[in-house]
């Protein structure tokens, strides 16, 4: 008989219990506007997650990954704002106001589209070509939200789209703050507790693609696209599928950013965005789950962190701001990768099986 | 046995790579349930003939039927899904991967479960996903590889690796299994181990369709061979005929100066 409790279970719950009391301490100890970052964070965790699939598993490196969570993004800003009034205004009058909880399937379904439209010309692309292109596409789609203002009014052009609806769970407005309770839940505590489930979602659908039949062929393909061919493994359908994947990840993070920030425009999509999220994924640990949400978040508390330390701490010691922390976190950032590089290459965390290969290989220097 | 329609049917082959004819006219046939050896001095067109099989190039000219249905310009998957499986000349493991996931990933082709399947890992889905390792593991064990399968493909030894490709190849099923030079770099003893597998597997029901340089390791096993020089298929027959073919001797000892 078994009286004990696994100490994965323990940790587990106590995780568990961390993450529902983190915005509350968060807001006691640093403010309101860290919970808010931690917010942003968990959208950059499940678009890191969403490029994971994609570059750690099928091996295909995307620069332009960012083009998805813009897709989801305007799919909700179109379709739960007054915007369309503009350039639709016998049809829509009052713009199109869906209810978020249809547009986020719609808006998975249409990214992993974009994400299908992006594969299908680069199948025979690998390595620095297909990285190239990604790159393209990415910048294409920015360009068109920059410039789909004229003549028709689609995408409002530079200026974005404003006023989307907040989202709504059972009919409560997630934008004010509510009571359940007894206990006095703001706004950002409340889109806190929706990404955390979202990206709990997105870790599991993840892992369990990880350990199944098709995420085999995904790395089966990654490790050799030759030989996964010769052993039966469609190479075509199942880079399609990593893409539109990845792609779905992205629109639901777009979606989700769109209805908590009520605005987009396309400069929140730009390459450097796709870089970011491309280096959560190798900072972290290409290809493990952990690594992935490490990298993320680390990356996303980053700028933050140098913006609300570096500035009061130049403050102090030399009575002025001498270094601006956006460059400072450059620097910073470079300085990070090539550290990273020459002494963690396989990632802070590693997946299993990197480690492994490096342990070994260090064995056998020592030999 | 002769009156069997043979399992593989070349006619009349041809490719050109540019101006190069690599392989030309070549038609020969595989029966069910032997040893075809192919051989031929360097680059004698071998290997392509041996890509055209498995799909990796389309060939120019000619077509090749397998099982009793015609194919041209197929998918390597495709015809690994009809039962060709192969192994390659420079060995291509899934290197990062491990020797069990390697084999598992050989069973692809014969499971079934997609995105639902892995999301909900239902009972069809955990119980096909047990198969699957089971299987692997059976066929590692089958070709005498005894490390523990969560040992990286990369980190097996030369002649491990050799026999990881051909397990990774069994596991699609394959009525015909085509192996590339599997004795290259082999030494004896390797060699003998490998000719004794090779034996098992026809024993087990499948052909077999060897290149080889190893002339001895040839001779030895195949029930037939076929010679290529130039891209063209200069003899076929038993070995020990072929090995008195005068063009046979001097494809590979060159013609006389006379």
């Amino acid at each position: 008989m078994k009286l004990l409790i696994q100490p994965t279970k323990i940790a587990f719950w106590l995780l568990l219990a961390a993450l529902l009391l983190l915005p509350f301490v968060t807001d006691a100890l640093l403010g309101r506007g860290w919970v808010r970052i931690a917010d942003f964070a968990m959208l950059y965790i499940m678009l890191a997650l969403g490029l994971n699939i994609v570059v750690g598993l099928a091996g295909l490196l995307d620069l332009g990954y960012i083009a998805f969570f813009a897709v989801g993004a305007y799919c909700y800003a179109l379709t739960g704002s007054p915007h369309l009034a503009l350039a639709f205004p016998s049809l829509f009058p009052g713009g199109v106001h869906l209810p978020f909880w249809i547009v986020l399937p719609l808006a998975a379904l249409v990214a992993g589209g974009f994400g299908v439209l992006l594969g299908a010309p680069t199948l025979r692309l690998r390595g620095d070509y297909l990285a190239i292109v990604t790159l393209g596409f990415g910048e294409i789609i920015r360009i068109f939200l920059n410039n789909l203002n004229a003549p028709l009014n689609l995408t409002n052009g530079p200026q974005g789209i404003s006023r989307i609806d907040p989202i709504r769970v059972a009919d409560v407005s997630l934008n004010v703050t509510q009571e359940i309770f007894g206990i006095a839940l703001p706004s950002v505590h409340l889109y806190f507790y929706l990404f955390l489930a979202f990206t709990a979602l997105v870790i599991f659908i993840s892992q369990r693609l990880e350990k199944s039949r098709i995420g085999r062929a995904w790395m089966a393909i990654r490790e050799d696209e030759v030989a996964a061919s010769a052993m039966g493994i469609n190479t075509r359908n199942l880079k399609l599928l990593a893409f539109a994947m990845g792609a779905m990840f992205g629109g639901v993070s777009g979606t989700l950013f769109a209805g908590f920030q009520g605005f987009v425009s396309p400069e929140s999509f730009s390459l450097m965005e796709s870089i970011m999220v491309l280096c959560m994924v190798v900072l972290g640990g290409m290809g493990n789950i952990a690594g992935v949400i490490l990298g993320g978040v680390l990356l996303a508390l980053l700028p933050e962190v140098l913006r609300h330390g570096v500035v009061p701490l130049q403050q102090a010691l030399f009575g002025k701001t001498l270094v601006d922390p956006e460059s400072l976190r450059m620097l910073l950032f470079g300085g990070a990768l090539i550290a990273m590089m020459l002494y963690r290459p396989a990632g802070l965390w590693p997946s299993r099986v990197r480690r492994r290969e490096l342990d070994t290989d260090e064995a056998a220097e020592k030999v | 046995m002769n009156n069997t329609p043979p399992l593989l049917q070349l006619s009349s082959i041809g490719k050109q790579f540019g101006g190069l004819s690599a392989l030309s006219d070549v038609s020969l046939h595989i029966r069910r349930g032997e040893i075809y050896g192919l051989i031929g001095p360097n680059g004698a067109g071998k290997t392509t003939l041996f890509n055209v099989i498995t799909g990796l190039y389309q060939p120019n000219t000619g077509e090749f039927q397998f099982n009793g249905k015609n194919y041209k310009a197929c998918k390597p998957h495709v015809l690994a899904q009809v039962g060709i499986a192969r192994t390659f000349q420079n060995i291509r493991l899934f290197a990062n991967l491990t020797a069990l996931e390697n084999v598992m990933i050989g069973r692809h082709l014969r499971s079934r479960a997609g995105v639902f399947g892995a999301l909900l890992r239902n009972l069809a889905t955990r119980n096909e996903e047990r198969a699957i390792a089971k299987r692997a593991g059976e066929l590692l064990h089958y070709v005498g590889i005894e490390k523990p399968g969560q040992t990286l493909a990369k980190h097996l030894s030369y002649g491990e690796q050799r026999r990881l490709e051909i397990a990774r190849a069994l596991a699609t099923e394959p009525l015909l299994l085509a192996l590339d030079e599997p004795a290259a770099g082999m030494n004896a003893t390797e060699t003998e181990n490998l000719k004794a597998l090779l034996q098992m597997i026809r024993a087990s029901g499948i052909t077999v369709l060897l290149i080889e340089h190893d002339v001895k390791l040839i001779m030895g096993l195949c029930d037939r061979v076929a010679v290529l020089d130039y891209g063209k298929k200069i003899a076929e027959g038993v070995p020990e005929e072929v090995r008195r073919d005068p063009a046979v001797i001097e494809a590979y000892l060159g013609g006389g100066n006379e």
